[in-house]
């Protein structure tokens, strides 16, 4: 079991022990709900969530208030868009978003389009991942409710210019929500700064419990308002009923205040970590690529295209590795990375890609262990692989006749 | 998804990797797939002029499956006639590994291969094709 080394950190995060501490009392002795009202157990438990509600808005720049909690970033993000949609028919059914975003946006804009209740423009990346902001401009119209762009990308860690579009959006009287649950707690976010009025964002990417997330709602300029998607009894403002799941939300808070009170010191370490990794691979091997922005990128993710080799059988010789693939052979679907093939990457490299995602706990040795694995077999699996020996023969792979498969 | 033991074994431990010279006589060369799809196979067998199987060579760009498929399948036809191999189904390939159904293209596939090394080999003899119509 100690010789796994864990570098899949954008998929999930270990939890910090500090949170896992402040969560127990929750589940044992101070085990009431918050929302009783009459008794000691719920006006603990209730102070508990308070407290919460504090350190995630601290995180963000939000009031405590505007913190809505739900069983995860999935929620969040059905509840901006479909809350918005519905509550906005009104005024108008068009949503900006971009063909990179996670699935939980993509699927609910296709939902809505299939229930004919929203109109959906995919605004262009660049190769980078990148949207443009004259893009932005040009795609809204007098019918535009919602805008939804991603802060940091899951695949490819490419960070959206999030002050510009949310000037773009303050300006035209557009909605501006984030899914920012790769960026929050490790990249300084201010809602007021960058002008956002929604943002998702899960506590299992910041060492965190699984099955809770927020949502933040802007209370001021503007008010935003949501149709709940879960009726009951009226707890988060009536945005989402339901009992409180109260220790996770204690640990999410404290969550929230570890990231804020580590995330500089803890972002140049991965930094370092993440470029020596970087060099570690890149270094030893040739026909090695970057999907991503080079630069505006979350500090901990890399995501490297090793041409000629399959990612799945890459994961495989990884044995005790865990990182992640876009190749079609890793996907329930059998279908390559759809960031990847946004950003125009060919399927054959996309086939190739491998996504390593640092984290809190990921140390040198680990590093140095994880570059000198791929590194060897990359090489073992190039001696395997036609298309590396056609490439050193000179052949043009993209002009040879293939037979049908 | 956790791979069977076979599909490790062949993986760790890939048999008769490599490759023959495609311009020699004796050799049948198929090439199978493609990088786009993810899987390309490269099959080459060493066949007598009497049709039997002398040795085989792969070369696998694809997931640890498909490697198995391929290296497996160059053990299976060694030593056997080319009416043998070009009559092997990827169901027995899908067998012997235990392959998932998410899998079974890489079987067929390997399949393929075979069939593609063993047209090429006679095409390149002037002997007439098969007469299965699946391979091109």
């Amino acid at each position: 079991m100690t010789n796994r080394i864990y570098m899949d950190n954008h998929a999930t995060t270990p939890m910090d022990e500090r949170v896992l501490d402040a969560m127990l009392p929750y589940f044992r002795e101070k085990f009431g709900n918050a929302g009783s009202r009459n008794h000691a157990f719920g006006w603990e438990a209730e102070a508990a969530v308070d407290h919460a509600r504090e350190q995630v808005a601290a995180l963000v720049g939000a009031k405590p208030k505007e913190i809505i909690f739900t069983s995860g970033a999935t929620e969040s993000d059905n509840l901006a868009i479909k809350g918005v949609v519905e509550f906005y028919r009104e005024k108008g059914n068009h949503i900006i978003t971009a063909p990179t975003e996670h699935k939980a946006i993509l699927d609910t804009c296709k939902a809505l389009e299939r229930k004919g209740l929203a109109e959906v423009t995919y605004l262009p990346v660049d190769a980078t991942g990148l949207i443009d902001l004259d893009d932005l401009r040009k795609a809204i119209t007098d019918k535009t409710i919602l805008i939804s762009i991603m802060h940091a990308n899951n695949e490819i860690g490419t960070i959206q210019p999030m002050h510009e579009i949310g000037k773009i959006a303050k300006e035209r009287g557009v909605l501006f929500h984030s899914d920012a649950t790769q960026g929050v707690g490790k990249l300084p976010l201010d809602v007021e700064a960058m002008g956002i009025d929604l943002m998702s964002f899960s506590g299992h990417k910041i060492y965190g419990p699984k099955g809770i997330g927020g949502l933040y709602v802007r209370a001021r300029n503007p008010r935003v308002r949501l149709s709940p998607m879960i009726d009951g009894g009226g707890q988060e403002r009536g945005m989402r009923s339901g009992t409180l799941n109260v220790p996770s939300v204690v640990g999410l808070g404290r969550a929230c205040e570890i990231c804020h009170e580590e995330m500089e010191g803890e972002n140049e370490r991965l930094l370092r970590l993440r470029e020596k990794l970087r060099q570690g691979m890149m270094g030893e091997l040739d026909e090695v690529y970057l999907n991503g922005h080079p630069l505006q990128r979350l500090p901990g993710n890399l995501n490297l295209s090793f041409a000629f080799v399959e990612g799945e059988s890459l994961l495989m010789g990884l044995k005790d590795i865990a990182v992640s693939s876009g190749s079609a052979c890793t996907s329930a679907t059998l279908e390559p990375s759809y960031v990847l093939k946004a950003l125009g990457v060919g399927d054959e490299l996309a086939h190739t890609s491998i996504r390593f995602g640092l984290g809190r706990f990921n140390t040198d040795d680990d590093v140095e262990r994880v570059a000198a694995r791929v590194v060897a077999e990359v090489r073992r699996l190039r001696e395997m692989s036609p298309l590396y020996e056609m490439a050193k023969e000179g052949i043009d792979l993209k002009s040879f006749n293939w037979a049908r498969d | 998804m956790a791979y069977s033991d076979k599909v490790l074994d062949h993986y760790e431990n890939p048999r008769n990797v490599g490759s023959f010279d495609k311009n020699a006589p004796d050799v049948g060369t198929g090439i199978v797939g493609a990088p786009e799809c993810g899987d390309v196979m490269k099959l080459q067998l060493k066949i007598s002029d009497e049709g039997v199987i002398e040795d085989a060579r792969f070369k696998t760009f694809g997931c640890g499956s498909a490697i198995a498929s391929s290296s497996y399948v160059t053990e299976l036809v060694k030593g056997k006639t080319i009416d043998y191999a070009y009559a092997i189904k990827n169901t027995h390939i899908v067998e012997e590994l235990s392959l998932p159904p998410v899998k079974i293209h890489c079987s067929v596939l390997a399949e393929d291969a075979i069939k593609a090394a063993v047209s090429d080999w006679r095409r390149r003899k002037g002997l007439e094709a098969e007469k299965d119509s699946n391979v091109g």
